[in-house]
């Protein structure tokens, strides 16, 4: 079996692959990383979401063989050694933007993936951005208040808590 | 003042571990040495299985042991929780529920073989190898043919696909047929309530594990009640006693009611463990999810509505076609009678109902409760046919409603319920408030000036929470009593842990249950943890489901942490040297009332651990308590819901614009989380108006059987919402008020949507198009506009 090599939150990481293993399940069932959930099997949910040499990426749409050499990024590697959340991560938890959680990682990957491209984005433009994220708890209501806040905008005017 | 009592919205405790990937969801569970199992799936919805040729598959690399129906040919079924019995007194017909098929398979997804191997990889790749013989045979699929003399019968030693004939209330049919004939107008609607699929994002998972050397099962598995399962899986399929066997349901991802019910792939892997003397995990694909996970809604009704010269509603008379599915799963014959027959008053003082629902056996996967289950049913019908009779009489539908509303409490309705507590005109004064619809010609206006179509649709609801009364839904044909348990564990240093059978899959109970507890106590909720999930660690509990959580968990909550304040408030009386009856607890400690004597929390259970200066002689020492709660009665919330569309004309295409809930919960514990839980719920219900249908086609095929072909509400499909719970008439017989918010969004939702559309039709001059069925594709829209 072919090995692979790269990096993950900062720290290599390799190991021996089928050609058919996807990185979502180097991750997962590999590296002991399960915090990047598997929520479906086309690539629509969202809930693998991992930044790949800093770009977000379905980790089930890319086997583990092409992130060789990567820089990887999962969702235990989003908050401080310390343990102190990303703004994100906070703001998720201060607005009440996630629920069961299964979802949430890949909520919080794109949304990190989001700010760094848009740092102050719209209600519309972060609507249109979760497009590939799917949440069944939320209603998003919290959610895009989440990356609202996050992003430094004033939320209290949106209704709700 | 404690801090984060009830009414606070506490920051969620369990957010962390999510948000940094921390938690625990069962497919993370991985126990070493376990192998996998992949279940091959019938292809076909219905055939006579000749044989299953396994000999090929059985060489490939990796294959430990392949199973097929005639393993579990002389071993019990999956088990049905509730037997209804039909309008002539019969017991329904119940076919045995095979673990893994065994002569026929009754529908695409059902299990023909399960392959277990080292690798899930070799378990699929074997699974290829495997040759099934079945001949095919015709696929019942349409309900109203299905109970037709001669029709193909999904289940041969059945007498027909009629699985029940429920009327309620039989003893008023009469009535009710005479007070239609004699009404000054009947408003008559028939309509779809469209089949959905759950689709929490967690798909399902079950590790079994078996200890030879003691005999012990465990199984991992998401579920909402792992004490249900526990009871149903060893009492009637495989024949474990529950000290034996050990339930965990550890995070689960969302639930929705699909993770109620016991299901085939726990069985057999508890089962398989033993066999093959190893743990044993099963991950469902979201594909197979689709076609093994139980699915939601799908009735076809005519409901009538009657109405007097003055526009009072004087009857309602419906009949339903509900489909079961191939088999029955766990409750799934309760839905749509006694969980929607008893909601047909809705909001409204109509003397006379009838229900008439006729339960069909289908070649689909079996329907159960989703979110809602059976209270969206009849709400969306009641609320459709409110409206449609509306605008026949050409009354204001608000006006129509608020004429007869139910305004004297307790009030008792002709399907058998007795509501405690409600104000429906406070819930539709607020709702037009929030929902501004005062602004709503301006926006007209404005929408028009575009090009576009815009119309506003409302909606009273009721639902029936809380369940439920265990001896009266046994009178029922419940096979469980529906109580909850709680023990309160106070430890040594004034931490307290309690275990409750309630299950927590995202409602935030780790954060809202410490509330409780902490007001009561008067302490830091910080001090308080909660354990749930485990069979081996709470008492015996029914789960999370129907929002009973708060109201029956909950409860049982109050009652434990009332015995502990009780028992606390006698070692206290003998540290201070007082009557435990003048002992007072506030915030934390106990005083002696009138006096300044007083001692801390912490000293108190330090004594009951430390039983050097203590009673012994009439107390116990230690401080622990458990008690079940059975509630006396259902819970009623109750609100109204506005939805606001946008259309665009030259498309069909129908955009939320704006979505205002206004609901009675009786009781908050933490505001945020109940908003959450409403935001939820309407996300789901616009789902099912605009969005999500489950489609078979004539053959039995699910057409809709993955997120390329079932549409999930994404975040561009719904707006911010204007929710608020601030009326709030608290229930009348639990200790805490609360009624439970978990389904109201999902059961007030759909009929707004609609209602909005047909406005929307009626004001744009197609005064043709009183209805259309759901969900509201642009297709369905803009050819209803074509006439």
């Amino acid at each position: 079996m072919p090995k692979v090599s790269m990096t993950v939150n900062g720290k290599p990481a390799s190991g021996e692959v089928e050609g058919r293993t996807l990185l979502v399940e180097f991750l997962r069932d590999g590296l002991g990383l399960t915090g990047t959930h598997v929520g479906c099997d086309t690539s629509q949910c969202g809930a693998c979401v991992v930044h790949v040499d800093g770009k977000p990426v379905k980790a089930c749409t890319i086997f583990a063989a092409e992130a060789e050499g990567a820089t990887v990024t999962t969702i235990e590697g989003i908050a401080a050694e310390d343990g102190t959340m990303s703004p994100v991560q906070e703001a998720f938890q201060t607005h009440h933007g996630l629920q069961c959680g299964f979802c949430t990682p890949g909520m919080v990957m794109s949304a990190e993936s989001l700010l760094k491209e848009n740092p102050t984005p719209s209600e519309a433009e972060i609507r249109d951005y979760l497009e590939g994220n799917i949440c069944r708890c939320t209603g998003y209501h919290n959610i895009v208040k989440a990356i609202m806040a996050a992003s430094g905008q004033d939320v209290s005017k949106i209704a709700a808590e | 003042m404690p801090k984060d009592g009830i009414g606070a919205s506490t920051k969620r405790r369990e957010d962390v571990r999510f948000l940094t990937g921390n938690g625990n969801y069962t497919d993370d569970i991985n126990i070493r040495g376990q192998a996998y199992v992949h279940f091959l799936r019938s292809d076909v919805a219905h055939g006579t299985i000749n044989s299953v040729d396994t000999s090929a598959a059985a060489d490939m690399p990796g294959v430990i042991r392949i199973f097929t129906g005639e393993d579990f040919a002389e071993m019990g079924g999956i088990p049905c929780g509730w037997q209804v019995t039909d309008r002539h007194g019969a017991p329904m017909q119940e076919p045995k529920h095979p673990v893994l098929a065994h002569g026929k398979v009754r529908h695409v997804g059902d299990p023909i073989a399960a392959i277990v191997a080292e690798t899930r990889e070799q378990a699929r790749d074997a699974a290829e190898a495997i040759m099934p013989d079945i001949t095919d045979l015709p696929a019942v699929m349409d309900m109203k043919e299905a109970i037709k003399d001669g029709a193909t019968k999904v289940h041969d030693d059945l007498t027909s696909n009629l699985c029940y004939d429920w009327g309620f209330v039989e003893e008023n049919k009469g009535a009710v047929d005479e007070a239609i004939k004699n009404a000054a107008h009947v408003t008559t609607l028939e309509l779809v309530n469209n089949r959905l699929v759950p689709n929490a994002m967690e798909p399902r998972v079950a590790v079994g594990d078996y200890n030879r050397s003691t005999g012990d099962h465990t199984l991992y598995t998401t579920s909402q009640n792992p004490h249900v399962i526990r009871l149903l899986m060893g009492a009637f399929v495989l024949g474990i006693p529950e000290h034996k066997l050990r339930v965990v349901a550890p995070d689960v991802g969302g639930g929705f009611g699909s993770k109620i019910y016991h299901y085939a792939e726990e069985a057999f892997c508890t089962y398989a463990a033993k066999v093959i003397n190893r743990p044993v995990k099963w991950t469902c694909s979201r594909s197979e999810a689709f076609i093994s996970d139980a699915h939601g809604r799908d009735h076809v009704t005519k409901i009538e509505l009657a109405l007097d010269k003055d526009n009072n509603f004087t009857a309602v008379r419906t009949e339903t076609y509900a489909n079961m599915g191939a088999y029955l799963s766990t409750f799934a014959p309760s839905i749509p009678t006694w969980l929607h027959g008893t909601l047909m008053a809705g909001n409204y003082k109509t003397p006379n109902i009838y229900v008439n629902v006729k339960a069909v056996f289908t070649n689909t996967v079996p329907v159960d409760a989703y979110r809602g289950a059976g209270r969206p049913e009849a709400t969306y019908q009641l609320e459709r046919v409110i409206d449609m009779a509306a605008r026949e009489l050409g009354v204001d539908p608000i006006a129509l409603r608020r004429q007869n509303y139910i305004t004297e409490f307790p009030y008792a309705t002709p399907v058998a319920v007795e509501y405690d507590t409600g104000d429906y005109n406070a819930t539709m004064d607020k709702l037009m408030e929030i929902g501004d619809f005062a602004g709503f010609e301006a926006r007209l206006a404005e929408s028009k000036a575009r090009g576009k179509l815009r119309g506003l649709g409302v909606n009273s609801y009721i639902e029936a929470c809380g369940i439920a009364p265990s001896n009266l839904v046994g009178q029922l044909g419940a096979r469980a009593g529906l109580y909850e348990s709680a023990t309160v564990r106070v430890n040594a240093t004034g931490g307290i842990t309690v275990m409750t059978g309630s299950h927590s899959h995202g409602q935030g109970h780790e954060t809202a249950f410490p509330q409780v507890v902490a007001e009561m106590l008067g302490i830091d909720a910080s001090m308080i943890e909660i354990e749930h999930g485990d069979t081996d660690k709470a008492p015996m509990g029914m789960g999370t489901y129907g929002s009973r959580s708060i109201a029956v968990g909950g409860s049982a909550m109050v009652r434990a942490t009332e015995k502990i304040i009780a028992k606390a408030k006698k070692i206290a009386a003998h540290l201070l040297e007082a009557s435990d009856a003048d002992i007072e607890l506030k915030d934390g400690q106990f005083s002696v009332a009138g006096t300044d004597k007083s001692v801390a929390w912490g000293d108190v259970t330090l004594a009951a651990y430390v039983p050097h200066n203590y009673p012994l002689e009439d107390l116990e020492p230690g401080l622990e308590e458990t008690a079940f709660y059975d509630p006396s009665n259902f819970t009623y919330p109750s609100g109204a819901y506005a939805c606001e569309v946008e259309i665009d004309p030259e498309t069909g295409k129908v955009s939320i614009e704006r979505f205002a809930a206004a609901d009675d919960f009786g009781n908050i514990i933490n505001p945020m989380i109940v908003s959450g839980q409403v935001h939820g719920g309407l996300a789901q219900g616009i789902g099912q108006a605009m969005l999500e249908q489950c489609s078979y086609d004539s053959d039995g095929q699910l057409l809709s059987a993955s997120y390329m072909d079932y549409t999930m509400p994404r975040a561009d499909d719904v707006p911010f919402y204007q929710v608020d719970h601030s009326c709030q008439t608290p229930c009348t017989h639990n200790p805490l008020g609360v009624k439970g918010c978990g389904e109201a969004g999902a059961i007030g939702s759909p009929p707004s949507v609609v209602n909005a559309v047909v406005d929307a039709m009626q004001r744009a001059g197609h005064t043709h198009i009183t209805h259309i069925d759901m969900p509201l594709t642009p297709s369905r829209v803009w050819s209803a506009m074509q006439g």
